[in-house]
């Protein structure tokens, strides 16, 4: 085992998420000791009871920021991280609880606690670079675990970490998949989507639903027309948008221009 | 008068964000909180105005640790408000993607959250340089539950291939054979997990619980069946609201909830277990004889032994699934989307996950309600904290702690599920 003193600290973090983030690193069965022998796991509750303090070399931070609580939180881990990352579309995008972004969330406290006074929330879900400076973002609902292999690997190296930022479509050529879209007439977000799953979903007969965000120059407005061509209505073509990574600008801006063009005409 | 406060702040080796809080005032518990704060996350609410098909892909965002609960308890929900009946190999199919969530959850329980407290260790990592075969073991095990929801379900974390009505796309026979060899391993393995847990050392700890699951009339449960309980409960699902309420209280964002006519109840592993051994295969009963369980378990603490005996159960499960699998023609059930209510109630590897929607004639949701299994357990986990306190007055301070945690342990709480939802303090006055 290599000394303990030369190994560097990394720490992961949690904000509102559904956990499946760090486990990706639980998951990594192959890796895990080989990773814990090269860094060392200074604090990560969901694995470990010991707390060793910082500052740490490499923080992984999980999930968005949704209350006022975690707005001064994630300020600190900054201020006690060397490098952070992101993981996941809830701390790249705000994630799935930025489907509050714009609406009643007194009326959505309503809806699931009696009690909404106990309740403290902020009325956006936003990403941690809203917050803080991230020196680098991880996508996906949930970010896959060779990605975030390949992140820990280059931070170990001193290089940038290579997560390729064309679409989805691009996996599907490199696995072979017959394109949905074109083939069975599947709707599929593929052609805006940031690469990073290996294109499942394609692969699984189905249309991909743009859990990685969107790609780096996504042509959403071509993209939809082919989708209402498909058959898609208004609504449908507004809500994919409008799930997993409905704060991320390029997908929140296709909402919008959707809604406001059925608007127009009616 | 003399006051002690036992906290933790931020529990470890859990899922999501707790703590615990206890005081004791002249050696009695006067109060006793496991504190929730995960942040509120409002999934019924964003459900509203969202098509039925998107019900399985939004409510594994719920927790990435048991997506197929939620999954399963959405498509059987929406399939009861459609007259839809999923059967014979797409049933069979269902089955065995939920075994791979029971192995993959339960090992990483039993090997990484919970046997470091068993043997003195911080973290399964630190637990690895003492007792290296030890961990080696479990992540293999772990790890072929986790390719099992990736054959069938396109991933580990957040499957995409499941839907009402059955799948998107069916996996070949030629592929699940490719798990066969790993299987009949992790069988072997599964038991040998069994005789090493049920050689632990555990405190002597018994409540009068009210074991409340999933009854099915051939089969241990995993989507299908009646709600028992140990005190006499036997109910359709559809019954659910009738006996269960939720109750909101200040010091946590997971909803509580009871059972109306006698409170608080116990769900997950034991629970199916003392309700259900009669449906466990005959090579599990013997593991379980073997270990001593034979007449039943109450012992929270031993609750490491029976997951263990759950994933033993969760491996003959899948090889049996895997040799009489017969290819389906198609696969997904025809349906027709129609207005209505409907339940789902499936054994999520912490116990009952229980769904019920409505859904407008365009397929809309318009109403959606959720409880996850940990909500249901916290009043439960909060009264043996209690209890476990007073008998163990004389330890000092720092071992009270840890064998707190691990009595909330015991339980795995996933605590991102139940916020809708954990931190430690004992407080001695």
């Amino acid at each position: 085992m290599s000394n303990a003193h030369s190994r560097p600290k990394l720490a992961v973090w949690k904000f509102a998420s559904c956990d499946g983030c760090q486990l990706s690193l639980l998951d990594c069965e192959d890796e895990l000791l080989a990773v814990a022998d090269a860094i060392e796991i200074a604090n990560f509750p969901e694995a470990s009871r010991a707390v060793v303090a910082g500052p740490y070399d490499l923080s992984l931070v999980e999930g968005s920021i949704t209350t006022p609580h975690d707005a001064e939180r994630i300020r600190d881990i900054r201020a006690q991280s060397k490098t952070l990352v992101t993981i996941g579309a809830c701390a790249t995008a705000g994630g799935i609880q930025a489907l509050r972004n714009g609406a009643d969330v007194e009326a959505f406290t309503r809806i699931v606690y009696a009690h909404p006074e106990y309740i403290a929330t902020l009325s956006e879900s936003s990403p941690i670079a809203d917050h803080v400076a991230v020196d680098f973002e991880l996508r996906g609902c949930p970010i896959s675990k060779t990605q975030l292999v390949e992140v820990i690997s280059a931070f170990l190296a001193g290089r940038r970490p290579v997560t390729p930022a064309h679409s989805v479509c691009v996996e599907c050529k490199l696995r072979g998949t017959v394109c949905v879209m074109v083939a069975h007439g599947t709707p599929c977000l593929g052609p805006a989507t940031h690469a990073g799953c290996g294109a499942i979903c394609p692969a699984y007969d189905r249309g991909c639903y743009g859990c990685f965000g969107p790609m780096e120059t996504p042509n959403a407005a071509a993209l939809d027309a082919r989708w209402g061509e498909l058959g898609a209505d208004r609504a449908r073509r507004e809500r994919v948008y409008r799930t997993f990574n409905a704060g991320a600008p390029a997908f929140r801006d296709a909402a919008a221009r959707i809604a406001a063009a059925e608007d127009e005409k009616s | 008068m003399s006051t002690r406060t036992i906290k933790v702040d931020y529990l470890a080796r859990v899922e999501g964000e707790g703590a615990m809080h206890v005081t004791v005032e002249d050696g009695r518990v006067s109060t006793c909180e496991l504190r929730i704060f995960e942040p509120p996350r409002f999934f019924e609410a964003f459900l509203r105005g969202r098509e039925y098909a998107e019900a399985p892909d939004i409510t594994a965002r719920i927790c990435g640790i048991c997506p197929i609960a939620y999954q399963m308890s959405a498509v059987h929900a929406m399939e009861d408000i459609f007259g839809v009946r999923v059967d014979g190999p797409l049933r069979a199919l269902r089955r065995l993607i939920y075994c791979g969530e029971w192995i993959e959850s339960h090992v990483l329980h039993v090997y990484m959250l919970h046997a470091p407290d068993f043997l003195g260790y911080e973290s399964a990592i630190e637990m690895a340089r003492d007792h290296p075969d030890l961990v080696r073991q479990g992540l293999r095990l772990k790890k072929i539950g986790n390719d099992l929801m990736t054959l069938v379900g396109g991933r580990e974390i957040h499957p995409i291939n499941v839907r009402v009505g059955g799948f998107y796309r069916l996996p070949r026979r030629r592929e699940l054979e490719t798990l066969r060899a790993d299987l009949e391993w992790g069988v072997q393995a599964a038991e040998a997990t069994v005789r090493w847990a049920s050689g632990l050392d555990f405190p002597d700890f018994e409540q009068d619980y009210e074991f409340v699951a999933l009854r099915h009339p051939h089969e241990y449960p995993f989507n299908e069946g009646r709600l028992v309980s140990s005190a006499g409960l036997d109910i359709p699902i559809e019954a659910f609201d009738a006996h269960f309420e939720e109750i909101h209280v200040p010091h946590s964002t997971s909803l509580h909830a009871r059972l109306r006519a006698r409170g608080n109840y116990f769900v997950g592993p034991l629970a199916r277990y003392n309700l259900n051994f009669d449906r466990l295969s005959p090579r599990v009963q013997a593991a379980a004889r073997e270990a001593g369980l034979a007449g039943g378990c109450r012992n929270p603490f031993q609750s490491i032994v029976v997951r263990a005996l759950e994933v033993l159960h969760a491996y003959e499960e899948a090889l049996a699934i895997i040799d009489t699998y017969v290819e389906p023609d198609a696969p997904v059930v025809d349906y027709q989307v129609r207005a209505g209510t409907g339940h789902g109630c499936t054994e999520a590897p912490r116990g009952i996950c229980y769904h019920r929607y409505t859904v407008g004639a365009d397929g809309l949701i318009s109403d959606a309600v959720i409880v996850p299994p940990t909500s249901q357990n916290q009043p439960t986990i909060e009264n043996d904290l209690r209890h476990f306190v007073e008998r163990h007055l004389e330890e000092d301070d720092e071992r009270l702690q840890w064998l707190c945690e691990q009595a909330i342990r015991n339980y795995d709480p996933c605590i991102s599920c139940s916020c809708h939802f954990l931190d430690l303090t004992v407080e001695r006055r």
